[in-house]
């Protein structure tokens, strides 16, 4: 019999930035062009409490389901949360919200360079480290950095302009790059650049600790992280060389555990999660931690369309998560691993999208024997909507629903007539933020980890899609899933 | 129907792909002379 691996948990969690939007790539570029847009964006940034009101946000944490999202009134932004309501909460049940402030000085823990990375204003440091002080998961994080930069460095005319750090009408200082003479001239290492690095391993050890915290485990007892994050980190003679996942368990104090970076755009992922599983299930480990930190150059992508319509920017929001992959505990979902199950799109099959589909949704459901009907929830890519349609670029979970569903038509296994009907049963909204990777499919491993505890689903596929093309050395895109099953040991329970 | 077109494609990935108008297209006789596909997430 073979014995699966499980995931055994997951924490996903926010970090509202609306300070950091200007540093998004879409954003800093519009500004360069027209430093207007700059006092137009301040404008119309969201508050916190409009964050922690705003229900995807909700869902993404775990304090509303994707089916109590569907029946709530759109627009979402324009019709929060009660401030009252028992949904409303800055913990959800699998992570956070961070206000920014918590942020900055998370970003402060996450900062190891020599000079630092962040010359802050006199007195921020201490509120900030008093800010890590009071969070009940932050604390347990050693602060690596706490040299100051003089002010005489500030001053310095052949050091690189730093980025004005704010928050809300608080001045807080400056990040300011690499400022070692080896840095100097390479584009990789500026502030821009490290601030979207650092970002990212902040966010992801926020999800990481909450992973360790939620499974009431030590950091000392993960044996191999993979983190699949988006950012490229390296220098100019290796950029995106990796080295992320070792960094972000440095930070939560992983100190037994090895690692790696998986890359694969948007499906990095859920390719992680294959690997993880394929790691633990061959016995060369038992606990791996797949971890996914938030992307800086995404902050703002579609503001654009906010800016134009004069609503509130929406893409504000930094989304991070986690997932711990271990061997069976006959309770927790498994991940089916054996020949055949793991969807893949050969290279041979090209880009058409039919055949895309063919491989990677159709062939595992084939070589497993199962039919469509037999997976009680599809997870595609679930990118939110409202922010995706001000956009122009349309809902794009109902987009690959419609896919789906035309895919088990065209198998002969439903009739065209059946397939609304049938996407409302197997489907849901997107609810998580447009931060690339994050989207792709995994947001939904919580809600159906708690589903399937409660016996209301058996079976879901997960689908993942990369535009490899963006790399510039292809015109390839790629497709990745796998699929998750209640525990068979939960059978009649 | 499209003989003698030039036709320039712009796909999207989560939607219709550029080679999916392009197969429909050059069926219906015209001439593809650019097509690109875009990722809008």
């Amino acid at each position: 019999m073979i014995r699966y691996p499980v995931i055994k948990n997951c924490a996903y969690c926010l970090a509202h930035t609306p300070d950091l939007v200007r540093y998004g790539s879409k954003p800093r570029r519009e500004i360069a062009k027209d430093p207007g847009i700059e006092v137009k964006m301040d404008s119309l940034l969201r508050n916190y409490s409009e964050a922690v009101c705003y229900p995807p946000n909700q869902t993404f944490l775990g304090n509303l389901s994707p089916d109590e999202l569907a029946t709530l009134p759109r627009p979402w932004y324009m019709n929060p949360l009660a401030s009252d309501s028992d949904a409303l909460q800055k913990r959800g049940l699998f992570g956070e919200i961070l206000d920014q402030k918590t942020f900055y000085a998370l970003l402060l823990l996450a900062d190891v360079l020599s000079p630092p990375l962040f010359h802050m204003q006199e007195g921020v440091r201490e509120k900030l480290q008093r800010r890590v002080a009071e969070h009940h998961l932050l604390k347990n994080i050693p602060s690596s950095n706490q040299r100051e930069v003089s002010g005489m460095a500030r001053s310095e005319s052949l050091l690189p302009p730093g980025l004005p750090l704010r928050n809300g009408e608080a001045e807080y200082g400056y990040f300011l790059g690499d400022l070692r003479e080896e840095a100097r001239g390479d584009s990789n290492l500026q502030g821009p650049e490290l601030l979207e690095n650092i970002c990212t391993k902040a966010s992801a050890a926020l999800a990481l600790q909450w992973l360790l915290h939620r499974e009431g485990i030590e950091p000392g007892q993960i044996d191999f992280l993979i983190s699949c994050g988006e950012e490229a980190c390296g220098d100019r003679y290796q950029r995106g060389g990796g080295g992320m996942a070792k960094a972000i368990g440095e930070m939560c104090g992983c100190l037994n555990a090895a690692g790696m970076d998986i890359k694969n755009f948007c499906a990095a992922p859920v390719s992680a999660l294959v690997t993880a599983g394929s790691l633990v299930q061959s016995g060369v480990f038992k606990r791996v931690a797949v971890v996914g930190g938030g992307s800086l150059a995404k902050l703002g992508m579609k503001s654009q369309a906010f800016l134009q319509n004069n609503m509130v920017i929406l893409d504000d929001t930094l989304a991070s998560m986690a997932f711990l992959v271990s061997e069976d505990d006959q309770k927790s979902p498994i991940i089916r691993l054996e020949q055949g199950a793991v969807g893949t799109v050969p290279i041979g099959a090209g880009s058409a999208e039919e055949e895309v589909f063919r491989h990677y949704l159709l062939k595992p459901l084939e070589n497993l024997g199962l039919q469509f009907r037999d997976i009680d929830k599809f997870a595609p890519e679930l990118q939110n909507p409202e922010i995706m349609e001000f956009a122009g670029s349309g809902d794009v979970a109902m987009k690959n629903y419609r896919k789906i569903a035309a895919m088990a038509v065209r198998a002969g296994q439903m009739d065209k007539s059946e397939m609304g009907t049938w996407i409302n049963k197997i489907g849901m909204p997107g609810f998580a933020p447009t931060q690339g990777h994050i989207p792709s499919a995994v947001p939904y491993i919580g809600h159906a980890m708690e589903a399937m505890k409660k016996g209301e689903i058996k079976r879901v596929m997960f689908l993942a899609r990369a535009s490899l093309f963006l790399n510039r050395c292809t015109n390839l895109l790629d497709g990745v899933s796998f699929i998750m099953e209640r525990n068979p040991a939960l059978s009649g329970k | 129907m499209l003989e003698g077109k030039k036709i320039m494609v712009f796909g999207e990935r989560d939607d219709i792909s550029g080679k999916a108008v392009c197969t429909c297209l050059e069926a219906a006789g015209a001439e593809i002379v650019y097509e690109a596909t875009a990722c809008f997430v």
